[in-house]
């Protein structure tokens, strides 16, 4: 019996994960709500809103600073939530393991306290076609502040980055490579491995974007060999606010603090400041505790229904959903990449996706529309944003279904 | 068919009227205007709407009215009923209508029967029952109200 196989059998079926979720069971205009959002967040597991109702109300005090037992307790469950996130995420010490306000906070850490001291004219960082805004402004600003310039692999019709142009535009110069490991828009599943080889070949190291990543593929930031991968509690069923930095230990070491503040010193005096050990150098100020501890029983719950089910149940679902979509009249899929997760967006003849969202919605049906923050997307495409549906470990071919049939009636609201 | 898809139906119909729908696939007066006095920019960053009113006030009259941009259904129909209104209109009254109709839109004033002039406004009533529209179609008449009172800033719904 293979890994998967024995995995499947020791966890529960997927289909009822989804009464877990307590905002998943109601109505939205007379109609069951069907959830189709989860790209932007996803919803929240009962088991992470009592772990954190239960921090607030029993164990909360200040980590890191007491010697009273309500303090201890709020530095073991905070620190508890970050080993829980080095082994989901398989980093070699607790070190590597910076907790942060999101992928956002993430990458503007990278971005300010590893490329700004680094970078001098003539120096480039090279990023996709297909990243998010948070993984395109950060450089947009460092190299501002350093002369250096943004260099942008394009991308295919498909959705994928064109790795033959990625190889011709990724040279000496190049400081860093940042990457979307899933994109938003597109759904694409970036060849990082060979991202990661290519680069690491010119000594360049390279950061993950891995918001979309971590909800829906098994993490192993060792086997995977980035050096730095940023993901946010919000989009894998735990509360926003929150986020991680993965980053190997010795370009941690080397790198100033991004902010300063009571937490991230050892001692301060007027002549000078000491900084903490890692990971606490890049955790000024009190952290989001409860949320922390929200991520922390994120991740319980996700290990529990297996990620590799989860994958597997979303792949198949994913692959459902596209069959699906296309066999509607008039309607185009965007991001159509061999190696997809998670997402499908889609325009329907000339609706404008702003008018399809209202139509979906009044039937219950979630999606996102508009440029999902990933505009230059949108502009090779030269379409003003689409409709985005985005599935969850809680969703299921009925949703899928009810997607489908409320396009049907916004084909008739506008025929 | 149970009876909340039916009420869902009467709604979005009433959202997409006949005459909504018109004006978004056939936008009149659109394109931009050579010699426009007064002009300016609506952008609904929610959702991208962007639109670029013109406008040529002789005399404390708007003459002529036009508009560009790309939008959903909502913000186009609205700007394409806009131009048709305003022209013709003395500056102020137009200042006035651009008052009424974001005041109906958001529900701020009481919806009274509004001036003869503006009666295919009343096309856009459907909007109130959805709360995260109103913005699209207020939009062009945002904009109207940035140029009429020359602020060459654009007008945004947030
Ligand atoms: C691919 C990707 N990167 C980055 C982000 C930003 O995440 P956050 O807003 O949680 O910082 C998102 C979320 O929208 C995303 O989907």
């Amino acid at each position: 019996m293979t890994q998967a196989r024995l995995e499947t059998d020791r966890h529960a079926p997927l289909a009822a994960l989804r009464e877990d979720f307590p905002a998943l069971q109601q109505d939205i205009g007379g109609n069951g709500l069907v959830y189709l959002d989860s790209a932007a967040s996803a919803q929240v597991p009962l088991s992470v809103i009592e772990k954190m109702a239960q921090y607030q109300s029993h164990d909360h005090a200040n980590v890191h600073r007491g010697v009273h037992t309500l303090s201890h307790r709020a530095t073991e469950a905070y620190e508890g939530a970050r080993d829980k996130v080095q082994a989901f995420v398989n980093a070699r010490s607790r070190a590597e393991i910076v907790l942060t306000s999101g992928t956002t906070e993430a990458i503007n850490l990278v971005a300010q306290s590893y490329c700004r001291p680094l970078l001098q004219t003539g120096d480039r960082i090279l990023i996709t076609h297909l990243e998010h805004h948070s993984n395109i402004v950060p450089w947009q600003l460092v190299c501002e502040q350093t002369g250096a310039e943004l260099v942008v692999a394009p991308i295919d019709e498909a959705g994928q980055v064109d790795m033959q142009e990625f190889t011709r535009l990724l040279d000496d110069n190049v400081r860093l490579v940042a990457a979307a490991h899933v994109s938003n828009a597109l759904g694409t599943i970036n060849p990082v491995r060979d991202i990661i080889a290519r680069s690491h070949a010119l000594d360049i190291p390279v950061l993950l974007d891995g918001a979309q990543g971590v909800p829906h593929l098994a993490i192993d930031v060792q086997e995977l060999d980035c050096d730095f991968y940023a993901f946010s509690s919000h989009k894998m069923y735990g509360p926003t606010g929150v986020g991680v930095l993965y980053a190997r230990e010795s370009l941690l070491d080397s790198m100033p603090p991004y902010q300063g503040g009571g937490d991230m010193i050892l001692e301060v005096t007027f002549s000078g400041t000491t900084y903490n050990e890692l990971p606490y150098k890049f955790e000024a100020g009190t952290p989001n505790i409860s949320g922390v501890v929200g991520l922390g029983a994120a991740v319980d719950y996700l290990q529990a229904a297996g990620m590799s089910n989860i994958a597997a149940h979303e792949a198949e679902l994913l692959d459902y959903m596209m069959a699906q979509l296309a066999n509607i009249d008039g309607i185009r899929l965007y991001g159509t990449a061999s190696n997809k997760a998670s997402v499908q967006s889609f325009m329907l003849e000339d609706v404008h996706p702003h008018d399809l969202g209202t139509i979906l919605d009044h039937q219950g049906v979630a999606v996102r529309t508009g440029h999902h923050c990933a505009m230059p997307v949108m502009q090779y495409y030269d379409i003003p944003g689409t409709a985005r549906a985005s599935l969850g470990l809680y969703n299921n071919t009925a949703d899928v279904d009810r997607l489908v049939t409320a396009i049907e009636k916004a084909k008739q609201v506008f025929a | 068919m149970n009876l909340a898809s039916i009420q869902a139906g009467d709604e979005l119909r009433d959202l997409y009227r006949e005459l909504i729908l018109d004006h978004s696939r056939h936008p009149r007066n659109f394109g931009k205007l050579d010699d426009a006095t007064h002009t300016a920019e609506g952008i609904n960053p929610l959702c991208g709407d962007k639109l670029r009113l013109y406008l040529r006030v002789d005399e404390q009259q708007v003459a002529d009215a036009r508009f560009e941009g790309s939008g959903c259904a909502i913000s186009v129909a609205s700007a394409s009923l806009l131009t048709e209104i305003v022209v013709g209109q003395p500056g102020e009254v137009a200042l006035d209508f651009a008052r009424d109709v974001i005041g109906r839109l958001t529900g701020a004033t009481s919806p009274r029967p509004p001036a003869a002039e503006l009666g295919k406004i009343q096309a856009l009533d459907g909007v109130r029952e959805f709360p995260t529209r109103v913005k699209c179609a207020t939009l062009a008449w945002q904009a109207l109200n940035s140029a009429l009172n020359r602020q060459t800033t654009a007008a945004t719904t947030e």
